[in-house]
């Protein structure tokens, strides 16, 4: 593509790279915090649900499409 | 109300605050970068009309989705069970389609900056300074409340003060609307719309496991089985016979409310406005639409469920009087029963996340209000573009001392909810009046607009005023009508008081020549400068009259089935 104006990709400033990474980070706590950390009390508050490791699974299930989208359709910026 | 001792607390642990903070350094670095790319006053104010439709979109939703909407409508479920979801169903979604599908095109294409500037090319200053001002006021006023609210829940959770949580609160808030302008405030706002869905829906989830799913619900839900389903909603209304209560929710909560508000509340419009072309525009809110009508499900339902599983909300509703709890804390009481620590965090963070957008949201349309519309407008004109971005931060800065101070003022209502609802009947719904007559009334005079708003607004406040408790101690109880019901009636006066005036004034006065009309009355408006060229180019699902009519069914599905 030869246009007159540059152009670049707003890379790592991408909305989507953003939220991906907080809720990637959000994932990767509680997945630990599910696995590692988690007492009978805790799982008898959520009613025999493991919420901790499954909200952290679909946490992190999130952050990978949000990261795929922003690679697979980045935004374009023009420079001026 | 808010002293710290006789209310409940969160258990808190470090991993909770980890999440929390971890959010808070995001919203302050997505200031900070946006900081580096505003430029120009258009940028700092419109976002420099660059952002994609999905992102305003999901603004439009998250800028609503605060406070209100979040402990409001899960207390309203819990209390009146499914019927809450009219505020969507009947009321949000369909206003959102008209605004996309009709109005959107003339605010966008008219190239105005704000819903008041729209209102001065139309009618002239009358209309724009009534308007001005009257939404400039409103929105200190709510982004008071929404302060107030806030803090509240910094108080409830972490045990500070009320008054260090609001100054913590407003100087977060205060940095990066100040920092990034309407670009910091929209992407926290679509960052904010997902953590707070991470956190609403494992909440939803965990509830209806617990109260054993829809049957269990079905079964346990006080006081019957007729809490789950929308129509008549007499106990919303305070209507007793169904056939009006329906008609006081079609045509005031549906109609004359939720038109009023979604259409012409420029915090709303202001999203669309931001978006990169014509067609992304009206597909703001249309997207938006399609979040909202899902939104009941993950905010009513777990207040319903609240008030069968967590024991002191059951005794409320049982009749009990019960210290230290209301409806209102219905979502804060699940959390405390159902979440684990490490989810708890996301649901903190979801929280304070919503209430600081909503109250960002207020800021960031009250600045471009006051620098645009009331400042260039009428104290200091012609100055360079640098000026109105300065005034426009230093307005940022002053609305959120003042809101400071409005927090104190709602800090003295016990019912705000009621007080919310009916404060948009006074301005939402005579606006909207106006705005209609005059799109698509060419012989509309601007006298007629000034009159018509400030009669309409008249007439609200004097069904409120006559109400039993719409304006609390000032009602005097002459009216039949009470809670939601009553603002259902003062916005229906409004919105009857405005149309009549409005037609009246314009037989006797005289109306704008015709050619300053085009762009702004849709008879006068040529229909290619109303969509985007490439139109015809596009695939379905960038649409807008496609993508409004399949949310369409979907809310008329949810209407039958619910």
């Amino acid at each position: 593509m030869s246009e007159p104006t540059t152009k670049k990709t707003a890379g790592a400033f991408d909305i989507r790279y953003i939220i991906g990474g907080l809720l990637g980070f959000y994932g990767v706590v509680l997945v630990v915090v599910g696995l590692f950390f988690t007492s009978e009390e805790d799982l008898a508050k959520g009613d025999g649900f493991h919420v901790n490791l499954w909200t952290g699974i679909a946490l992190l299930v999130t952050a990978a499409i949000f990261g795929a989208w922003a690679r697979w359709r980045p935004i374009i910026v023009e420079d001026s | 109300m808010i002293a710290a001792d006789s209310t409940f607390r969160l258990d808190a642990n470090v991993v909770d605050y980890l999440i929390v903070v971890a959010y808070f350094a995001v919203v302050l670095g997505i200031g900070l970068l946006a900081r580096r790319q505003v430029s120009s006053s258009i940028d700092f104010f419109l976002s420099g009309r660059s952002l994609p439709a999905w992102v305003t979109g999901l603004a439009f939703v998250a800028a609503n989705l605060g406070a209100v909407e979040i402990m409001g409508m899960s207390a309203n479920g819990a209390q009146y069970g499914m019927a809450t979801a009219h505020y969507f169903w009947v009321g949000a979604v369909p206003a959102m389609l008209f605004l996309g599908v009709v109005m959107m095109p003339f605010y966008y294409g008219s190239g105005v900056r704000s819903v008041p500037e729209f209102m001065r090319k139309r009618f002239g200053t009358g209309a724009h300074l009534v308007n001005a001002v009257s939404f400039a006021i409103a929105q200190l006023l709510i982004a008071g409340i929404n302060l107030f609210l806030l803090a509240t829940i910094v108080n409830r959770l972490l045990g500070w003060p009320l008054w260090v949580s609001l100054v913590v609160a407003a100087i977060i808030v205060l940095s990066y609307t100040a920092l990034g302008g309407l670009s910091a405030a929209i992407y926290n706002e679509v960052l904010q719309f997902f953590v707070i869905v991470a956190a609403l829906v494992p909440l939803t989830t965990i509830a209806l496991h617990k109260v054993g799913g829809w049957d269990g619900l079905r079964e346990r839900i006080q006081p019957g089985p007729e809490q789950l389903s929308s129509w008549p909603g007499t106990d919303l209304t305070g209507i007793d016979n169904p056939f009006w209560s329906v008609v006081g929710i079609v045509f005031g909560l549906g109609f004359v409310l939720s038109f009023g508000y979604w259409t012409t509340n420029f915090v709303e419009v202001q999203r669309a406005m931001a978006a990169d072309s014509i067609s992304a525009a009206r597909r703001t809110p249309i997207i938006g639409a399609f979040p909202k009508m899902f939104i009941p499900f993950v905010v009513i339902i777990p207040g319903m469920i609240a008030a069968i599983i967590v024991p002191e909300l059951a005794a409320l509703k049982g009749g009990d009087a019960v210290e230290g709890v209301t409806y209102n804390d219905a979502i804060l009481l699940l959390m405390r029963d159902l979440l684990p620590n490490g989810m708890l965090g996301i649901a903190i963070a979801g929280l304070l996340a919503s209430f600081m957008a909503g109250m960002a949201a207020n800021i960031s349309a009250f600045n471009t209000v006051f620098s645009y519309d009331l400042w260039q407008q009428y104290v200091v004109k012609d100055r360079e573009d640098d000026y109105y971005t300065l005034v426009g931060r230093l307005a940022t800065v002053a609305a959120t001392v003042i809101a400071i101070g409005t927090a104190f003022i709602a800090s003295n209502y016990s019912n705000l909810m009621d007080y919310l609802q009916t404060l948009f009947g006074f301005f939402n719904a005579p606006l909207f009046a106006t705005f209609i007559l005059g799109m698509f009334w060419k012989r509309m005079t601007p006298t007629a607009g000034w009159t018509g708003l400030v009669s309409g607004t008249l007439a609200a406040v004097a069904v409120a005023v006559l109400s039993q408790d719409a304006l609390g101690g000032l009602s005097l109880g002459v009216l039949p009508f009470s809670g939601q019901g009553a603002s259902f009636a003062a916005a229906g006066a409004a919105f009857v008081v405005d149309i009549a005036v409005s037609v009246a004034v314009t037989t006797v006065t005289v109306p704008k020549p015709e050619k300053q009309l085009v762009g702004l009355v849709y008879s006068l408006t040529p229909k290619e400068s109303l969509t985007d060229p490439d139109q015809s180019t596009m695939p379905w699902y960038q649409s807008p009259t496609k993508l409004a009519g399949i949310a369409l069914v979907i809310v008329v599905i949810f209407n039958v089935i619910f």
